[in-house]
């Protein structure tokens, strides 16, 4: 199961594709989906890659990215992230 | 079991924002600017007490995107109106957010002796080096061969000038508590912007000295050239003209 997933509002996105430079794992393209204003959508391609990191959401100059990312299971020592 | 139930959200919009949606072209860094300072606000917990004063400029309508009061000044005038309200009510923490040539050009004069006198503002300016609104004109800050509308041929330095430094400028007088100069080209500097703009939020909110954040920022339809080749030319040549780093740090 993927570690995080972003969640592009797609009437706020303007297709600049700065979130698809900014992920560092590939996870985001511009996908062939337009929204009402007739931009291009950010979508995840390849969404288990996803880690949650939200270096994309920090990037968008529209603030149409939500990041969710896996709670940490309690007592487990490794990998919990917040 | 289901996903859902194991995931938390890490980034939400900031809860300092409106939900209108911003009038900038894709990919431009104002947007970015106006969300790193709804989270600065946002963590300070002073969305009550904030007062944001727009420029004429490509932010004009700055004043809509907080849930805060805000005013928009005539044209150059933001730190002279802002100077009015913080004066009037010290309490407040007062944002005077401003363009290059709204800063740096028409409001020179304003802009300058707000500094001088240690009003406790805090200055977001930000240098697109051009007029974005106006359909990309020279602005002080362009840089030296920099074609825009009213030099298409580039900047001649002999007789326009080279490109004005502003923090640098403010940064001789004895009044600012902090000026800094900021980029937003990848996620490091923009986490280093969003720091610095939360330290001179903090400085007025704790010591009510005066600051400036110059943040570089693009352009990408003045500069004709797209979000992510502005990103690059910012990185490449913008800051060898305007280096980052802070310049006061009295705080
Ligand atoms: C008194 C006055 N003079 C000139 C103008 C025209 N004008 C509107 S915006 C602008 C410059 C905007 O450039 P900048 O401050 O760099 O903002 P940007 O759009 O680049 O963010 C000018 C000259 C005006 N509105 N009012
Ligand atoms: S949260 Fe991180 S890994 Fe996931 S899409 Fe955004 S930048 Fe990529
Ligand atoms: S950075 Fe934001 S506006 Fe730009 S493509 Fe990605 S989601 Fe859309
Ligand atoms: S003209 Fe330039 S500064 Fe104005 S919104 Fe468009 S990209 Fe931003
Ligand atoms: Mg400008």
């Amino acid at each position: 199961m993927p570690k995080g997933k972003a969640v592009v509002d797609a009437e706020r996105c303007k297709g600049c594709g700065l979130c698809v430079t900014a992920c560092p794992f590939g996870v985001l393209e511009l996908s062939a989906t337009y929204n009402s204003s007739g931009y291009p959508v950010a979508a995840m391609a390849h969404p288990e890659k996803c880690t949650g990191c939200a270096l994309c959401a920090q990037t968008c100059p529209d603030v149409a990215i939500e990041v969710y990312r896996e709670k940490a299971a309690s007592g487990s020592a490794a990998g919990g992230s917040t | 079991m289901p996903e859902t139930q194991t995931l938390t959200k890490v980034f939400a919009r900031p809860r300092s924002l409106t939900d209108k949606r911003f009038t900038y072209c894709p990919g431009c860094h104002h947007g970015l600017i106006t969300r790193i300072l709804g989270s600065a606000i946002d963590k300070l917990g002073i969305q009550e007490k904030t007062v944001i004063v727009a420029p004429v400029g490509c932010a004009v309508f700055a004043y809509e995107w907080f849930r805060c009061d805000g005013v928009q000044a005539a044209h150059g005038r933001a730190a002279a109106v802002a100077t009015g309200i913080k004066r009037a009510r010290p309490d407040l923490t007062v944002v005077s957010y401003q363009g290059d040539g709204d800063l740096a050009a028409i409001g020179t004069a304003e802009t300058i002796h707000a500094a001088n006198r240690g009003e406790a503002i805090t200055v977001i300016f930000v240098n697109n080096q051009i007029y974005g609104m106006t359909g990309g004109q020279m602005a002080p800050t362009t840089l030296d061969g920099q074609r825009a509308t009213s030099c298409p041929e580039g900047r001649d330095p002999a007789t326009m000038g080279h490109p004005l430094r502003v923090a640098e400028l403010i940064a001789t007088l004895a009044a600012p508590l902090y000026v800094t100069r900021q980029s937003l080209h990848d996620a490091k500097h923009i986490a280093q912007a969003t720091q610095a703009v939360e330290k001179a939020l903090r400085y007025q909110v704790e010591k009510r000295g005066y600051s400036l954040v110059e943040i570089v920022a693009n352009c990408p339809t003045g500069w004709k050239m797209p979000p992510q080749k502005a990103n690059e030319h910012i990185a490449g040549t913008v800051t060898k003209v305007f280096p980052l780093g802070d310049l006061v740090d009295r705080g």
